[in-house]
């Protein structure tokens, strides 16, 4: 039933691209409505493939979803098209921003509301609640996207998202490649987004620190499995986290060998 | 020496002492070009959106002719047969797309575009079938016949084409720009991944703009079966879009254009001109030529992408 239970549930999905490579390994993951949740790793951990599958953007890549299934509010998502899971509420923002580059800002946000097949009343409405978290966008409306700053592409993959009216946003690695005063501003946007129109965020983030400030719950993951997690205060505070994360090594710094040992330690964990 | 004469003085004297006959021969060339465009255009409109390359356009110019003369020959009236003509370039849309694009979806472009030689020949075959290979003449009451134009001789139906190539490239152009579907075409162009995650149904853009490409073939069949009669080689004078192509650049609607009247135009005056030292025929190979320069200095063609590049 959609009124108890987690809005997502991600349950022990196993990803295999080009029909060889293994890169999830059982994930499971759960995001409760009106929730941000983390989802952190390093390069190649697997962040954005949990994200594809969950958005189903999977396909167009040749990855697919051999074990486990995607759940939103109780409906599984899995078996449906890309434009199927935007319907439903699902909305994935890409890693590296992917503006349409030729279209204007506008134009990029209008996109956004044609898998609803609004009217134009609503669209507009829509159209004008994006300016409203975005008011620079709203400056830039006549631009082209390929020629603005990088912090407003992100702003217009986000912007572009929320015409359509999603209920969850995937968010992958917003923070790329920005000058930290705009990762501010912009996750302090996603907050409001949060709170006042209750999206809720799945944020894939190399940026431990800073995702662990924003989001309430956070999982980690290494080489395609979870291999912590636990809300967001816990995690800051855990030592691992902090030395292996957060770049907060005491006094010492860890040797590869420790390293390596920890890295055991932690797949028992999980 | 007598041939450097022939091919390097001689035309431009003969060009110079009768200015009015070369505008005439230029004209006529580019009134054939605009033809050459309308097929490029129905490949455009595919290449855009999608990266196929449809091998199978010219076949869709003769399949949309045949339907169109073969239920007038059996006596529909013109409307009657263009209406059912347009519902068939609609309804092979729909096939196209659950057929033979969806199951290989994902596949490379190499692999879709041996699928769409696949078309071609199943078109090709379909249409000599149901009405058979001769030659059919089409008579929709289209003005033909020489006229003077300012002391131009210009054929009446090659205005006409000019006319109505030059009505559905706007009407495309406002389409596109104008209309939400224009719009997520564009997307679609431009990243085809964003184009998914933000929820455009890829199966309803191709069945878009295989549709779009199937009326512009029927537009291009009407006009060209016209003036040359509704026959087999049709599909092979649409064999000249490709260097169209690669002259104007694959994913633009004005190249399209573009190209065709330079092929039109430069192949015509070279046949007149330069076909006599030549030896004759430059008009069947002039336009592959042209090609050939093209991809060796500029292989992006004259409107090929714009890269946007932001410093
Ligand atoms: N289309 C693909 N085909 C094959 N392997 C892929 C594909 N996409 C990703 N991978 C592999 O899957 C693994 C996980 O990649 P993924 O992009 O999910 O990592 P990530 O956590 O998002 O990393 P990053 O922080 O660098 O974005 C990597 O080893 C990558 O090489
Ligand atoms: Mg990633």
């Amino acid at each position: 039933m959609a009124g108890d239970g987690p809005l997502l549930r991600v349950n022990n999905i196993e990803v295999i691209y080009d029909h060889v490579i293994l890169v999830l390994k059982g994930v499971s993951l759960e995001v409760a409505r009106g929730g941000i949740v983390a989802l952190l790793g390093g390069n190649g951990a697997g962040k954005s493939t949990t994200l594809k599958a969950i958005s189903n953007l999977l396909k167009a890549e040749r990855g697919q979803v051999t074990k486990g299934t995607v759940e939103f509010e109780g409906e599984r998502l899995d078996r449906l098209m890309p434009h199927q899971v935007v319907r439903r509420g699902v909305i994935q923002v890409m890693e590296g921003r992917h503006c349409f580059e030729h279209l204007t800002v506008e134009d990029n946000l209008l996109t956004g509301a044609f898998a609803r097949r609004a009217g134009r009343t609503s669209v507009g409405e829509d159209l004008d609640r994006v300016y409203h978290y975005f008011p620079s966008l709203k400056r830039r409306r006549r631009s082209l996207a390929g020629y603005i700053s990088g912090g407003e592409q992100q702003m217009v993959a986000i912007g572009r998202a929320l015409m359509s009216r999603p209920k969850l946003m995937l968010l992958d690695e917003p923070s790329m490649g920005l000058a930290p005063q705009l990762v501010e501003e912009i996750f302090a946007i996603v907050d409001r987004l949060n709170a006042e129109q209750g999206v809720s965020v799945l944020l894939a983030e190399q940026n431990t620190n800073l995702a662990l400030r924003h989001a309430r719950y956070g999982y980690i993951l290494e080489n395609g499995r979870i291999v912590l997690d636990g809300p967001a205060q816990a995690l800051r505070e855990n030592a691992d986290v902090k030395e292996f994360y957060l770049g907060l090594a005491g006094e010492r710094r860890l040797s590869y060998r420790e390293g390596k040992h920890y890295k055991r330690r932690k797949r028992w964990l999980a | 020496m007598h041939f450097l004469y022939t091919v390097l003085i001689d035309p431009f004297v003969q060009i110079a002492g009768d200015p009015r006959f070369f505008v005439e021969v230029l004209t006529g060339g580019l009134l054939t070009g605009v033809m050459y465009s309308l097929v490029a255009l129905g490949f455009v409109i595919i290449y855009k959106a999608s990266r196929v390359f449809n091998f199978a356009q010219g076949t869709m110019v003769l399949f949309a002719a045949l339907m169109l003369v073969g239920q007038m020959e059996m006596g529909a009236p013109a409307w009657l047969a263009l209406g059912t003509t347009c519902g068939v370039m609609v309804g092979l849309a729909f096939a196209v797309e659950r057929l033979v694009l969806r199951p290989m979806v994902n596949q490379s472009e190499i692999i879709l575009f041996m699928a769409t030689l696949g078309i071609s020949f199943f078109l090709e075959g379909l249409g000599q079938l149901m009405w058979g290979g001769d030659v059919h003449t089409l008579e929709l009451g289209i003005p033909s016949g020489p006229l003077t134009l300012g002391g131009i001789l210009v054929n009446k139906l090659d205005l006409v084409g000019a006319a109505v190539a030059g009505l559905l490239v706007t009407a495309l152009a406002l389409f596109f720009r104008w209309t939400s579907v224009g719009r997520v075409l564009r997307a679609v162009a431009d990243d085809h991944q964003a184009a998914l995650s933000v929820g455009v149904p890829l199966k309803v853009v191709w069945v878009i703009v295989w549709t779009m490409a199937g009326l512009v073939a029927l537009v291009a069949g009407i006009m060209w079966g016209s003036s040359l009669g509704v026959q087999f080689s049709l599909s092979l004078v649409a064999l000249k879009a490709l260097p169209v192509l690669i002259l104007g650049g694959f994913t633009s609607v004005p190249g399209a254009i573009v190209g065709g009247l330079i092929v039109g135009a430069t192949e015509k005056v070279g046949e007149v001109f330069w076909g006599p030292a030549l030896g004759g025929a430059v008009e069947n190979w002039f336009a592959y030529l042209l090609a050939l320069i093209f991809l060796l200095f500029r292989p992006q063609g004259l409107f090929g992408e714009r890269i946007i590049e932001r410093v």
